[in-house]
């Protein structure tokens, strides 16, 4: 009999598989607007919900969710208000957050294993998880896709949404909770501190072949998928860390298509050799600079 | 309601810290009006524009859009604005459809697309010259076609008054010819214009009043005025002193 005929494979697998699929629909976002890193820092602040729920005796994962929504919606009041300082205040947000869930949990005199937390468990996520999981990730597809021309022209062109008339400061909350939900609902599959790599490494292997950002998107979210998958499948039976195997086979399928991809170019230059690139000729530009 | 004013500034006052940026600037654009707002690098040009498009804090003065203190004013798709660079996106590929369509949201609402918000974008697109590029990435694009993208993406939104930032800065003849004619034609619909240039191109033609910025104040208002010295040279090398210290008058004709 096959592992996967047990429940708590079957779980690992969904678990896995929804993030896989949600995390890059969310990250592409976050990517297009350079702050690829803040998701791995939202991981970091949600530790400090987990310690309080191990504490209390509560869900960690819901109390992880609402301390990681507050910590995102900080991280996106301190973008918008400051330009210089904001480093320094999100160093500070996110060690605090890592720190103090370290401390809540060592208060609390528990067996609660963080690395669980940290890494991810697929394979003890249980039937109240798994349906946490499967309702949040419906949300977070629901957010992603069906609001995907307004959060596009947020995260592209922030001043001219402004200017459009489009609501940003909403957006941009929308876009912070969407990415604390993403973060806990992938900790009990890859873990909070590996979240944040399904979030980027499908986005930038899908962005190597793609022209648009709907087929970027679509692409990021299939590697995704098959990285969860993948991840399971090899990790299961051969019984190596699950969540650190799926970011890996996302990471090699990253390095086999940007490995592909420059394949591709170097042979196209050799068959069209001597054709120049589409420029603008030199001679012609009127004005360098013109801001003022 | 006939409104003649489409966007009028008195006296605005901005600064940057400490430092005035715009000190007392009066500038107004009536309906059919293509406003050039001319000056030197720093004059302040730019930062008028943006302060009247809500982007930056003004610290004195007021302004007016379509009869509507700026503060007050939600009309926000009848104002179609063309900032001086299409950002990077973090490297996430877009074609030329996608960011041209996100010019279209603030009249579409909430709603999905219909068929006229999917024409709108078209005939923006085509406006502009750019119909066989519409599912190529921008990043392929030249400086000249991107500038044309964004102006097809204000365009999109059916605007009545379009607000340009440095159209014509860094783009090559051939997509500034283009670019004048897509204004001309958004003009002759009955559109309004303001745009800030360091120099007009083939735009000159096409300007109704010119206002010139010098050193935070208003220096000149009227007709564009001629070239002056070794501007009305065409082959003079384009290098400026910054203000304080230069003549007004800082632009040239083709």
């Amino acid at each position: 009999m096959s592992i996967f005929a047990y429940q708590f494979m079957q779980y690992a697998l969904l678990g896995t598989a929804i993030t896989g699929l949600t995390a890059p629909a969310l990250g592409i976002y976050l990517v297009q607007r350079r702050l690829s890193l803040i998701g791995d820092g939202i991981g970091h602040v949600a530790l400090t919900g987990v310690g309080i729920g191990v504490l209390m005796n509560k869900s960690p994962v819901l109390l992880a969710t609402l301390v990681a929504a507050l910590g995102a919606v900080a991280v996106e009041i301190i973008r918008e208000r400051s330009r210089t300082s904001g480093d320094i205040a999100l160093a500070i947000l996110f060690y605090g957050g890592i720190s103090g869930g370290v401390f809540l949990v060592a208060l609390s005199r528990t067996s609660v294993n963080l690395n669980s937390f940290l890494f991810g468990s697929p394979l003890t996520i249980s039937d109240a998880d798994m349906a946490t999981i499967v309702v949040l990730g419906a949300a977070i597809l629901a957010v992603c896709l069906g609001l995907r021309p307004w959060l596009f022209a947020v995260c592209q062109d922030e001043e001219y949404a402004k200017v459009a008339g489009l609501p940003v400061r909403t957006l941009n909350v929308v876009i912070a909770i969407t990415t604390a939900v993403t973060v806990t609902t992938a900790m009990r599959s890859i873990g909070l501190l590996l979240v944040s790599a399904l979030m980027v490494v499908p986005v930038a292997t899908a962005q190597l072949v793609t022209r648009g950002f709907g087929s970027t998107m679509a692409l990021s979210m299939v590697l995704g998928l098959a990285s969860g998958v993948a991840g399971i499948v090899i990790s299961g039976p051969s019984d190596t860390a699950p969540g650190a195997t799926v970011v890996l086979f996302a990471i090699a399928l990253f390095l086999v298509v940007a490995i592909g991809a420059a394949g591709r170019r170097a042979w196209r230059r050799r068959r069209m050799p001597g054709e120049p690139a589409h420029c603008d000729p030199p001679d012609v530009l009127l004005s360098q600079e013109g801001r003022s | 309601m006939f409104v003649t004013t489409v966007l009028r500034v008195r006296h605005g006052v901005v600064a940057y810290g400490e430092r005035p940026v715009l000190r007392g600037v009066d500038l107004t654009v009536h309906t059919g009006d293509v406003v050039a707002i001319l000056g030197a690098n720093g004059s302040g040009k730019s930062t008028l524009i943006r302060a009247a498009l809500g982007l930056v804090p003004l610290s004195g003065g007021e302004i007016e859009l379509f009869g509507t203190p700026l503060r007050r004013f939600r009309q926000w798709p009848r104002l179609g604005y063309v900032p001086q660079r299409l950002g990077a996106g973090g490297g996430v590929p877009a074609t030329v459809g996608e960011v041209v369509a996100a010019g279209r949201l603030g009249r579409r609402g909430w709603k999905p697309a219909t068929r006229r918000d999917r024409e709108a974008v078209r005939a923006a697109i085509d406006a502009v010259g750019l119909a066989d590029r519409t599912k190529d990435p921008v990043s392929t694009l030249s400086g000249g076609q991107q500038q044309r993208t964004l102006i097809a993406r204000a365009l999109a939104g059916e605007p009545e008054l379009l607000i340009l930032d440095e159209p014509t800065a860094g783009v090559d003849a051939a997509s500034q010819e283009t670019f004048a004619k897509a204004l001309g034609d958004f003009v002759h619909g009955g559109g309004s214009v303001a745009l800030v240039a360091h120099e007009l191109g083939p735009l000159a033609s096409l300007i109704t009043n010119a206002v010139v910025i010098h050193d935070g104040v208003v220096a000149h208002t009227g007709p564009v005025p001629p070239p002056a010295g070794h501007h009305a040279d065409p082959d003079h090398d384009h290098v400026h002193p910054h203000a304080p210290g230069t003549a007004p008058g800082l632009w040239e004709r083709p």
